[in-house]
């Protein structure tokens, strides 16, 4: 039986709280784009677990790196990987690790150094309009990772390039580590700032599965053109006594801890975490 | 028979292989022709060294065998991290060719002067380093390079022949140009023609130079190396390159892992900024600056 996508992004997130066991996970990020990634595995992109190098595939590159441990659930529970593997998170004898590398089964390309995919992604999107093929390539960028002036390099040239087979997707959280991005180097008016360059801009809540299948359902958005999505998202979004609270961008937790979030990610009063938060600024 | 052209000879293997794309960060000198030629394999991206290699690495994983040209000292430092991310942790089969290196710089100042780019070139594992003497050196060794897997920096030169090429079109391989028993001259690029012109003023005091083309700095062919170490009493290096990480570094690497013992004269830029010269004032001999 096939699972609805809340029920999906469900599994996902438990995924993604278990990683936080150990040597812990960026749970916050990882958490806010679990619905964006179940949404475009189930609904968007043209891949299949079987073939998941596949020639005339869709592309997803996970430019912020750091969520990909919502990436690691969803391609595990679409078959991709086993999930049993999901247990093996930092295991030296595996290469499931804090950023992606293509060593994953479904991972395109590695990241961690923010700003960089969507320049790759435009190389990927050129080729295939040489081959004159029909595959498109969706880039998911943080919205943090947007003050890297690479990002919007290539925002310029794939716009200049005519690139519409070309999506980028900013999870707009509105954190960077766990300072608001509003208060360090603000980034709105962001629409405008992604439709000066050239982009066709939709902006939706990335929590919404109705906005998401109006947001993705005519790709490109405008001919010609590069689509940019902003899709507004919360940081550890499922977990209430979490979300908002930006010093628990990156967690460790005890296994207890853990079933206390899963717990609350089903229904139950909010987990009273004790294992200290970590803290940038 | 024409001279050897690096711009027609990627048309001419880029018409043989269509996994070939020339790509450019709108440094066109020494490929003007190209886009008349290819069409849509020849992709410029405008003044954003990052992003062209970004895309690059994108091609590459496509399956295309993309061809970058910056002018080096953009190319290997307003890039160097994309090219050691992307392009290095990758492994991907791209071709970095970097303009105006070294002394080619003419009168563009020290923004222009890639004088430190072997060192950080040779510094991403996998990245090769390819510095050719003249261009029939270039274009004889692009088919190799192009063959090749792993990723290489070449700095490109437009240079008339500087000498005969004995090993013509084996890149890994250094070539002995002149041979001599008391000392060996090693260099690359456009200093080997001015090696040769050493040897003969060595040869009017009676010395006998030896002079190696070590065009591939990384991987370096190593018995040519030690075979000079053991053949004669001096090496000199000679590398329009910041001392450091340079050509003097990996011979002394080299020798030093090797447990030879030699002597090697380091003939490198300090570590300091120039001012910009033409280029044939760079290569005279030092004068007195008035005081």
């Amino acid at each position: 039986m096939t699972l609805t996508r809340p029920d999906l992004a469900l599994r996902v997130r438990e995924h993604v709280i278990r990683m936080t066991r150990g040597g812990g996970c960026f749970l916050g990020a990882s958490l806010s784009c679990a619905d964006l990634l179940v949404h475009l595995y189930t609904r968007v992109l043209r891949i299949a677990p079987a073939a998941p190098r596949d020639p005339e595939r869709d592309y997803l590159l996970l430019s912020k790196g750091h969520d990909v441990p919502a990436l690691y659930a969803t391609l595990a529970e679409l078959g991709f990987l086993p999930t049993s593997r999901l247990v093996r998170h930092l295991d030296p004898d595996d290469v499931l690790y804090w950023h992606p590398n293509r060593e994953v089964p479904g991972v395109e390309f590695h990241a961690g150094s923010l700003g960089h995919l969507l320049s790759v992604g435009a190389g990927v999107a050129t080729d295939i309009r040489l081959r004159g093929g029909a595959s498109r390539v969706f880039v998911i960028l943080g919205d943090g990772e947007c003050d890297e002036g690479s990002v919007w390099e290539a925002a310029l040239v794939a716009a200049g390039r005519g690139l519409d087979n070309l999506v980028a997707i900013v999870d707009r959280n509105g954190y960077q580590a766990n300072v608001a991005t509003e208060e360090l180097i603000p980034l709105e008016p962001f629409v405008p700032k992604w439709e000066a360059f050239g982009w066709r801009t939709i902006r939706i809540n990335g929590h919404d599965f109705d906005q998401l299948d109006r947001a993705f359902a005519e790709l490109p958005a405008q001919r010609g053109k590069p689509t940019a999505i902003i899709a507004d998202t919360v940081r550890n979004k499922g977990l209430p006594s979490l979300e908002g609270k930006p010093e628990r961008w990156f967690v460790k937790l005890s296994p207890g801890e853990v079933e206390q979030l899963i717990a609350e990610l089903h229904g139950a009063a909010g987990a009273a975490l004790t294992s200290s938060p970590m803290v940038v600024r | 028979m024409p001279a050897p052209s690096y711009e027609r000879a990627l048309a001419e293997l880029a018409a043989a292989d269509p996994a070939i794309v020339v790509v450019t960060a709108e440094n066109r000198a020494a490929i003007r022709g190209l886009p008349a030629v290819l069409g849509e394999r020849f992709i410029d991206v405008g003044v954003a060294e990052q992003t062209m290699i970004g895309m690059a690495a994108g091609l590459a994983l496509r399956g295309r065998k993309p061809i970058v040209h910056a002018l080096a000292a953009f190319l290997t430092m307003r890039a160097y991290e994309f090219i050691r991310t992307d392009i290095g942790i990758a492994g991907l089969p791209v071709v970095l060719v970097g303009g105006v290196p070294g002394f080619l710089s003419d009168a563009n100042g020290p923004t222009h002067q890639a004088i430190e780019d072997i060192a950080l070139m040779r510094g991403i594992p996998g990245m090769k380093v390819f510095c050719p003497a003249d261009e029939a050196d270039l274009v004889a060794a692009l088919p190799a390079l192009l063959a090749d897997p792993a990723p290489c920096y070449i700095r490109h030169t437009a240079a008339p022949p500087a000498c005969d090429h004995p090993l013509l079109g084996q890149p890994h391989r250094i070539e002995t140009v002149a041979d001599g028993d008391d000392v060996a001259i090693l260099s690359f690029g456009l200093l080997v023609r001015e090696a040769l012109d050493a040897r003969a003023r060595l040869a009017a005091e009676g010395i006998s130079a030896r002079v190696l083309n070590v065009r591939m700095p990384k991987p370096l062919d190593e018995a040519a190396v030690l075979a000079a170490a053991a053949d004669t009493r001096l090496l000199v290096t000679v590398e329009d390159h910041l001392q450091t990480g340079g050509l003097y570094s990996i011979v002394c690497e080299l020798l030093v892992r090797a447990r030879v013992r030699a002597d090697v004269l380091p003939i490198a830029l300090a570590e300091r900024w120039f001012k910009p010269m033409l280029l044939p004032d760079p290569l005279r001999p030092p004068v007195q600056s008035p005081s």
